[in-house]
């Protein structure tokens, strides 16, 4: 199977680029974006300002990519690696945050943005994400929905059941697998026996496609033309994104007891940030003092976030039991009312 | 409301198989799906007649695959319709234990309310029928221990459509399991149209103050026959319909033990951690001072449903084993 690409390591163009340079630079602000979030958000983490937290180092473009195909009306449905996702998405930088602070005002999702949670089970958004556009194509919109697995997660049987309900009921659905060669310290070829992640779309009668993950051009034109076919009613792609987990699998992880640094130094010199800079540089649309403003307004916009994120009230312990039910029961009316009144009822 | 409105004769399945039909008609929001659901009609034909009336696209089958039935209508859930899915026995409920365990009741709650999952998931339950090995399991407890959901068991015809139609309405997901046992074996009359009966409420179906039996599902009629003989010796027992298991209405069952101060809980799932032992554990917290002997349970044996049905009434609990647990609480 071939792989999908548009730009070389540097970022140089190998064909014609299909998209245009206001898309161009929409993209590189997009992934640089979310690469200046990922590294802020490590640094508030060793601060003990954020909780356990998933990095995505490396994976910018395959997230970034296939978020800005999306339309505001469509679904996202991401696994928790999948912060630069969200980001692009409309996810509000504070509520990120908050998220990853484990703050249930991050876990309140803003009406408008049409994305399900961060989840952590593997695999199992993917017969809900199958669910979510197929009820959309029954309610006559246009809409789709885009989920997104890693290569572990291609193991579970949630995956096969997903894939093969949203290829029966012709679903409108991207299935988005980053290949990032490791599932925590298990790496792809002890996960499966194919060789490509995209082959298994075979069994299930659907289109499957390989891409170059750090290319981004690469990725948004392709997950371009799965969701126009989806809206198109032709139903479901499975797109398998090869990039390279460059950074632990979290921040408690320690990648060094399972792979040599070798591996990861090679990925980085394919960097999905750097390359597509590299392509704006040949393409005489970017420079240093571009880059630096860039900078200046993310971080900007990173301390905002962040502070907004710290006026957040302090979560309560009667929260826990609200949002059960629409209507509370007795069972949390009772837990609510010793809660509330620090344990007296 | 219900008394003035026309009934007629019919049993359990046809009593869902009305709700569903009505539930389709008044809101076009609700999708019914499930294995054979479709042209077939489900197994049990709780669904006949009702593709060929509503179209494949609000009846329709799906692939065999219970996680992706329920994660599928989750999905479904969330972007605005009220699934109504069919898992074909409840013991085929297990491969979409992650879907529920994980999402189905924390949506609303990991989501701080933006999204709810307005679904119902029913299945029969239960033996006595004779069934295939694996057709006769009781599952209740699992699903009872899930946060977010709500579970209900109804007794009878006229509890079944009226409880089914409040389920569809619910703003939280529903499991609605059906006695495989009543599904033909109970003709009762049931009112004609649209109603709905409240979920939460457990009900007095018979009043006597010697004891109080407390039931669900298929045990209600077990316990019912078993007060008829005991009223025969001049023991008048009380029979409690529990019909709600989540969220469980204590305060009826507490009321009931204040008067007799015995009570004796049938559940034919397995005893161990069975959602009787919930009630009993509830009784103990808010009704010892009534209580003049220890609760007693009357279960199905700590083994799995046997699959040679040619015992299998030995292990769902009958009129026999209830009468002898009523005459421990008498003569305690």
């Amino acid at each position: 199977m071939d792989t999908v690409r548009y730009l070389d390591d540097d970022g140089k163009p190998l064909r014609d680029i299909p998209l245009s340079e206001e898309e161009l630079l929409r993209g590189y602000r997009a992934l640089r974006r979310a690469r200046h979030f990922d590294e802020r958000a490590l640094v508030l983490q060793r601060q003990g300002r954020l909780g356990v937290y998933p990095p995505f180092r490396g994976q910018e473009a395959a997230q970034v990519g296939v978020t800005l195909s999306l339309e505001k009306s469509d679904w996202l449905c991401p696994s928790y690696r999948e912060t630069a996702a969200a980001l692009t998405f409309g996810m509000p930088l504070s509520r990120l945050i908050l998220n990853w602070r484990a703050d249930p005002a991050g876990w309140r999702i803003p009406e408008g943005v049409n994305m399900i949670q961060f989840y952590i089970p593997i695999a199992t958004q993917v017969p809900q994400a199958a669910g979510l556009a197929y009820a959309e194509k029954l309610k006559g919109n246009s809409a789709v929905a885009a989920v997104f697995i890693g290569d572990g997660g291609t193991s579970e049987g949630d995956f096969h059941e997903g894939l093969n309900f949203a290829s029966v009921f012709d679903a409108p659905l991207l299935i988005v697998v980053q290949n990032n060669g490791w599932a925590i310290s298990v790496p792809t070829h002890k996960q499966m026996k194919v060789q490509r992640v995209a082959l298994k779309a075979q069994g299930y009668g659907i289109p499957g496609v390989t891409v170059d993950g750090n290319d981004l051009v690469a990725v948004w034109t392709v997950a371009r033309k799965a969701a126009a076919r989806a809206r198109a009613g032709e139903g479901p792609t499975l797109i398998e994104a090869l990039t390279y987990r460059v950074a632990p699998h979290t921040s408690s992880d320690d990648p060094g007891r399972y792979r040599t640094e070798d591996e990861a130094e090679a990925w980085k010199k394919r960097d999905p940030v750097a390359r597509m800079r590299g392509c704006l540089v040949y393409l005489g649309l970017w420079d240093d003092e571009k880059e630096k403003a860039l900078e200046e307004e993310l971080e900007a916009e990173f301390v905002a976030g962040v502070d907004e994120a710290d006026q957040a009230p302090e979560p309560k312990p009667w929260e826990i039991v609200e949002q059960v039910y629409a209507e509370m029961q007795p069972d949390q009316q009772a837990a609510w009312n010793y809660l509330r009144t620090g344990g007296e009822a | 409301m219900i008394a003035e409105r026309g009934t007629r004769v019919i049993n359990l399945v046809q009593a869902v198989n009305e709700a569903l039909d009505l539930a389709l008609e008044r809101d076009p929001r609700v999708v019914l799906f499930g294995e054979d659901v479709g042209k077939m009609g489900g197994v049990f034909r709780a669904s006949d007649g009702l593709q060929p009336k509503y179209g494949e696209k609000r009846v329709f089958d799906t692939p065999l695959a219970e996680s992706g039935i329920v994660g599928f209508a989750i999905g479904m859930a969330m972007a605005g319709l009220r699934p109504v899915a069919e898992i074909q026995f409840a013991g085929f409920l297990y491969p979409a234990l992650d879907q529920i365990l994980s999402h189905l009741g924390r949506m609303r709650h990991r989501t701080r309310g933006r999204f709810t999952i307005p679904l119902v998931i029913r299945a029969p339950y239960g033996g006595g029928v004779k069934t295939p090995e694996q057709h006769a399991d009781s599952p209740e407890a699992i699903l009872c221990h899930v946060p977010g959901v709500k579970v209900i068991i109804p007794s009878s015809p006229e509890r079944a459509k009226g409880l089914l139609l409040s389920a569809i309405e619910d703003p939280d997901p529903v499991f609605f399991l059906e006695a495989i046992k009543l599904y033909r074996g109970v003709k009762a009359e049931v009112p004609e149209g649209y109603y709905t009966l409240p979920i939460g409420k457990a009900r007095v179906v018979r009043e006597g103050g010697a004891a109080t039996l407390i039931a669900y599902g298929g045990m209600v009629e077990v316990c019912q026959k078993a007060a008829e003989v005991a009223a025969r010796e001049g023991v008048e027992l009380e029979v409690i319909d529990v019909e709600t298991l989540v969220p469980l209405d204590t305060p009826t069952l507490v009321e009931s033990v204040a008067k007799t101060g015995r009570a004796v809980v049938v559940y034919e799932a397995m005893r161990t951690g069975g959602f009787g032992a919930e009630i009993v554990a509830r009784l103990a917290e808010e009704a010892t001072d009534y209580l003049e002997a220890p609760v007693v349970r009357v279960a199905g044996w700590d083994a799995p449903y046997p699959p040679f049905s040619a015992v299998e009434n030995f292990y769902r609990p009958d009129t026999k084993r209830v009468l002898e647990a009523v005459r421990k609480v008498l003569t305690h």
